[in-house]
């Protein structure tokens, strides 16, 4: 199992390196077209072929995943912030703003996630530039993905509400804020930090499914949901096998991730 | 005795009582849903770029009689509060209202697709029931670490695939779409049903049961099973919602003319009112479904005490 973590820990160090340096390793931008190969296969001067646009798909690929891979820990950064503050303070207070921010976080997550980002996806612009659209559809993740996370997290300032130590600061004069951030948030850090881990690969998953519905990150910016959209124009899986690079690469990052943070031991 | 048969008796009331609060207690929250769905509708519909926009009105043929009724119609929407009330108004009479991209009232449109819908998410609820409990109990009984790790491997391995690219490709299968759903359900309910039966064949008493020689499906009914059961019915009330969020790309993709493409369609077609109306009665739905879940757990839970 050991071997197992750190060749996930390998796989995604290495993916994060060479996205990273996407500028340098990429034989073209990502928006560039070779009017003269559109859908072109594997060839040494496109590695992974191109698309219908003629644009090379392995320097979109480096690209989108550069996206996808930093805004969904990003994302998850601010879900967990959210999360933090809302269940944190609602375990941390008790009474009545605890069954209030409960009452809401059980709202939320009685909505369909799927339905709930489209929806709210849909009451912003559509026909926007990329780079607004990539913030739209990260900030959205972030902003709706607090509601699991919050509950886990108010469960467990309740349970340092009355922890022996959060009592003497209390009978040491300290209220109100500063015993929350300075006593209550820093012991939930294990929890937050797991609650960020877990957020990652639901929303680079989100994102693909997003952006291949058609309301993810828009052209020509790739992401892994844009790239995996492309999949719809294959005649087939098997005579155009390069087309699923990127599902492969996102399969593999976030089956990473899953290992990662994974608290059962599978016996290998 | 009759002392014995009145502490019997109490505890049967407090577990009624119970179960009222329970049920008042999802029914409040059913009608907050409704309630604030509807307030959350009218708001977001409002406030939404472009709301205010009426592309008719740039229609040079139209008489500056008409222009003004377009005006005022669209005036009359501008208070949210207004809008709201008509919105509930009409709402209670049955009226959810016209879809503003295809032209007709949502209502049609509603009970045109909700069959397509219940087959596709219902059948494939089943299926990934059945799918995930097959691997979680042969896993739990068999108690071998080689199906363990087999079985879940295999429910990672589908969970790290979007469900939209899982029906992408069952399109090129020639899959039927309910084999989709479940497969986008199976894993996510295969893991809390492996590590629930997991932690119930661990209490001691089930040791002390093997160790008798008690057979295994005797053992899985008569121990596990009642203590497992509650949580797996709770769990089958939240897989509705699975279910109906894994329905969007299946049918989209698909082209299963049901409630989740619907959805997509209203989305890609900017055309909030429907979408809003599908969201809340889709999130009604799975509030009903916890609620009934939650109803037969209670109603189960003292035959098995």
């Amino acid at each position: 199992m050991k071997i197992a973590r750190r060749f996930a820990w390998f796989l995604i160090a290495a993916t994060l390196l060479v996205c990273l340096n996407a500028g340098f390793l990429a034989p073209a931008h990502y928006a560039t077209q070779f009017r003269e190969a559109p859908n072109a296969p594997p060839s040494r001067a496109h590695w992974l072929g191109t698309d219908a646009l003629g644009r090379d798909l392995f320097s979109r690929t480096l690209y989108g995943t550069r996206v996808s891979l930093l805004l969904a820990p990003a994302a998850a950064l601010l879900s967990t912030l959210l999360a933090g503050l809302i269940g944190g303070a609602a375990g941390y207070l008790g009474g009545i703003w605890e069954r209030l921010a409960m009452a809401v976080t059980d709202l939320v997550l009685s909505l369909p996630w799927l339905f709930l980002l489209i929806t709210v996806r849909a009451l912003l612009p559509l026909d926007v530039s990329p780079m607004t659209s990539i913030a739209v559809t990260f900030l959205l993740l972030g902003c709706l993905g607090w509601a699991a996370s919050a509950r886990v997290l108010c469960a467990g300032a309740r349970s340092l509400r009355q922890a022996e130590f959060v009592l003497q600061a209390r009978v040491s004069g300290m209220h109100g804020f500063r015993l929350f951030a300075v006593h209550v948030l820093p012991n939930l850090k294990p929890v937050l930090y797991a609650q960020f881990w877990i957020s990652v690969p639901v929303f680079i998953l989100s994102e693909a499914n997003l952006g291949v519905l058609g309301l993810g990150v828009a052209e020509p910016m790739p992401s892994w949901g844009g790239l995996m959209r492309e999949l719809e124009t294959m005649w087939s899986p098997m005579a155009e096998a390069w087309k699923l690079a990127p599902l492969l690469l996102l399969v593999m990052v976030v089956g990473s991730l899953q290992l990662l943070i994974s608290r059962e031991e599978i016996p290998v | 005795m009759s002392s014995v048969s009145s502490v019997v008796n109490n505890e049967r009331f407090a577990g009624v009582n119970e179960m009222v609060r329970n049920v008042l207690r999802h029914a409040l929250m059913i009608a907050a849903t409704a309630l604030l769905g509807g307030l959350l509708t009218a708001t977001m519909v409002r406030f939404a770029p472009g709301f205010s926009v009426d592309e008719r009105q740039l229609d040079s043929r139209l008489s500056p009689e008409s222009m003004q009724a377009l005006r005022e119609a669209r005036a009359a929407e501008r208070n949210v509060v207004h809008f709201y009330a008509s919105y509930l108004y009409h709402a209670a009479h049955g009226d959810l209202g016209v879809s503003r991209t295809l032209n007709r009232p949502v209502r049609e449109l509603l009970a045109e697709r909700w069959p397509a819908t219940l087959r596709s998410a219902g059948l494939g609820l089943l299926l990934g029931w059945v799918m995930a409990l097959t691997l979680a109990v042969s896993a739990a009984m068999l108690r071998r670490g080689t199906f363990d790790v087999f079985a879940t491997l295999l429910a990672g391995a589908v969970l790290c695939i979007p469900s939209a690219v899982l029906a992408l490709l069952s399109v090129f299968a020639n899959g039927p779409a309910p084999l989709v759903v479940a497969l986008i359900v199976f894993p996510r309910l295969y893991r809390y049903c492996r590590n629930l039966l997991a932690q119930s064949y661990n209490r001691p008493h089930l040791i002390t049961a093997y160790a008798k020689g008690i057979g295994g499906p005797r053992i899985f009914c008569a121990h596990v099973l009642p203590l497992a059961g509650p949580q797996l019915l709770a769990l089958a009330g939240v897989s509705v919602s699975m279910a109906f969020g894994a329905a969007i790309p299946v049918e989209a993709i698909c082209g299963i003319p049901g409630i989740g493409q619907l959805a997509w369609q209203a989305a890609l077609g900017r055309d909030l009112p429907l979408l809003l109306t599908l969201t809340v009665l889709v999130t009604l739905v799975t509030l009903f479904a916890n609620l009934t879940s939650d109803v037969v757990a209670q109603v189960l839970a003292p035959r098995q005490g």
